[in-house]
């Protein structure tokens, strides 16, 4: 009986930790180890293990996709998608989000102390990929006996990793939902996380990453770069419609620098409460990893033969307001799998909301995620 | 799925071979792949432009890509579907000859459905009503409608003896039912080719 012995299993559950010995070799011929790893799990593994699915988060998420945050209180990030009677089903699926390597909430990342010297590792964490954040989250579905995916599910960043997971375990994915993401961090995709970078390393509390120790952290830096980064996960017609030109507990222009503007005080309030949340190292780490991302340069500058050893299933899905990753990214991953023959399916969704719409209200998405994943058996 | 089939997607269901991979271009809610799926093992792949519809059809459980027969077919191999299918969708695209011309690259054979412009009822409300025929086939206005290419069955069969492709296979239909091939140009509301390069 898989349910009873779970129950029992400290390997599963919510708010989970685990250091895996490692080493886990990195794309940049470094290698870490031990690993650590936070994550969660929803439902049950059941006899044949064939139920299990990866939800991969985005640049600045967690492993909290349906359970409340610990430190903030809200609830999952993905609870219209993940959750009881949602398309990813606690009741039917066996589900794993684990924070990724690089990040701040309980996996391995810049804050983690070095063992080598007992200090924080800081700007002496190895610098990651993508792929190097799907492999260790393969580490952790070989501690936790889940040999095949049934599906990986992720969206932005977590549609990166989705993406990297049939090209790197072709053997272990049967199917991939991508969702407002791309194949490839395009130049725009890197300036303006280089905006964001150079923001928290002009912070002089930053002092080349060496901020832990006495608690001055380079707030105002990583505030900037996430108010940057925020302007991108909008749309013009979305900021117009929320804020306009509307000004902020005024009556008039105050011919000064204060937030007079609704949308300045929104932001400010955006980066204010990030940086409560989010460590600034781990933030270089990370938007430097999706800034490597380029599959097709992995597999000698084609698209479509990273894909040819993938017998996967492949659902994208774009937003027509997202200019972040726009549609035209998901059409060249689309015609690299028609390329090879695979299983694709791709559909542009009209949503208000630019980038961020994959995190918001959408019964589409849920339809499409949904049928995408039964596949067309009831 | 038990749902009824438009009858020119019927027909093409019933002459399409069991487990043959198929590409279905302009393939609507994808009642057509379901059916063939469910009821003949096929593997069937879609092409469709409006969103709304791929998401149905991905709902399904169906392999849909959005996208636009004019510009999306080139990024599919050469010879890599038994049969393409370009059902009354002919009509609404920008180049006709080269969509078909693309069907035929990509798959062994392609069948191409459309309603036959030159029906007798479209030829009367033009000759006697002067004006472009809005009838139970072509329900669209001339300036709302999306067929930019009218076509009539002798058209069609000018094309194909222009390109050299090889006819496989004709069916007429008048409503629901089979019609004779004598004077099909008059007498077929739509028509259905299987083609071959």
């Amino acid at each position: 009986m898989a349910s009873l012995s779970m129950t029992d299993d400290s390997r599963f559950g919510l708010r989970r930790q685990v250091r895996l010995a490692g080493p886990l070799p990195l794309d940049s011929g470094a290698a870490l180890g031990p690993v650590d790893i936070a994550y969660e799990t929803y439902g049950t593994l059941n006899a044949d293990r064939s139920n299990a699915i990866l939800i991969c988060h985005a640049l600045t998420g967690d492993q909290y996709v349906a359970s409340d945050h610990p430190v903030t209180g809200k609830p999952g990030w993905w609870w219209r998608l993940v959750g009881e009677g949602k398309p990813v089903d606690p009741a039917r699926h066996f589900i794993v989000c684990a924070n990724v390597i690089g990040s701040c909430m309980g996996s391995s990342g810049p804050a983690s102390l070095d063992a080598a010297t007992g200090a924080p590792f800081a700007m002496r964490f190895p610098v990651l990929t993508i792929a190097d954040m799907v492999r260790a989250q393969a580490m952790l579905l070989d501690h936790l006996g889940v040999d095949r995916l049934s599906a990986v599910i992720g969206g932005s960043m977590g549609g990166m990793q989705a993406l990297t997971w049939p090209t790197l375990f072709p053997d272990r994915v049967e199917s991939c939902v991508v969702i407002a993401s791309t194949a490839r961090h395009s130049a725009q995709n890197i300036a303006f996380h280089e905006v964001g970078r150079q923001a928290i390393m002009a912070d002089p509390h930053w002092r080349g990453g060496d901020y832990y120790a006495d608690g001055q952290v380079p707030s105002a830096g990583l505030a900037v770069a996430r108010m940057a980064a925020h302007i991108t996960y909008l749309s013009e017609a979305g900021l117009t419609e929320k804020f306009g030109r509307r000004l902020q507990g005024r009556d008039a222009k105050t011919f000064g620098f204060d937030a007079d503007f609704q949308v300045e005080s929104y932001l400010r309030h955006q980066g204010l409460s990030f940086v409560e949340r989010f460590d600034a190292n781990s933030y270089l780490y990370i938007t430097r990893a999706m800034d490597y991302y380029d599959i097709a340069e992995d597999h000698g500058g084609s698209l479509a033969r990273a894909f040819t050893a993938s017998k996967a299933r492949f659902c994208l899905v774009s937003f027509d307001t997202d200019w972040l990753y726009p549609t035209a990214e998901s059409r060249i991953i689309v015609h690299a799998l028609n390329a090879g023959g695979a299983q694709a399916s791709f559909v542009e969704l009209s949503s208000p909301f630019g980038h961020d719409a994959f995190l918001l209200e959408c019964p589409e998405l849920n339809r499409v995620v949904d049928g995408f994943l039964k596949g067309g058996r009831a | 799925m038990s749902e009824q089939l438009r009858p020119d997607l019927a027909l093409i269901a019933r002459t399409v071979r069991q487990g043959a991979r198929v590409l279905d271009v302009g393939c609507g809610d994808g009642a057509l792949m379901a059916a063939l799926r469910d009821n003949a093992g096929v593997d069937a792949r879609g092409l469709e432009i409006d969103g709304s519809n791929v998401a149905d059809a991905v709902g399904r459980g169906l392999s849909v890509v959005q996208g636009d027969a004019d510009t999306d077919l080139r990024y599919y191999p050469d010879a890599s579907f038994d049969y393409a299918i370009l059902s009354q969708t002919l009509q609404t695209t920008r180049r006709p000859d080269l969509v078909v011309e693309e069907l035929l690259r990509i798959a062994a054979q392609a069948f191409v459905s459309f309603p036959n412009f030159a029906h007798w009822r479209g030829r009367i409300s033009l000759l006697w009503g002067g004006r472009m025929p809005v009838t139970r086939l072509l329900p669209d206005t001339w300036y709302d409608t999306l067929n930019i290419h009218h076509v009539t069955v002798d058209d069609f069969r000018a094309l194909v003896k222009d390109r050299g492709w090889t006819i496989d296979g004709q069916w007429f239909l008048k409503g629901d039912k089979e019609t004779t091939h004598a004077n099909a140009n008059l007498f077929a509301e739509h028509a259905v080719f299987l083609l071959r390069k």
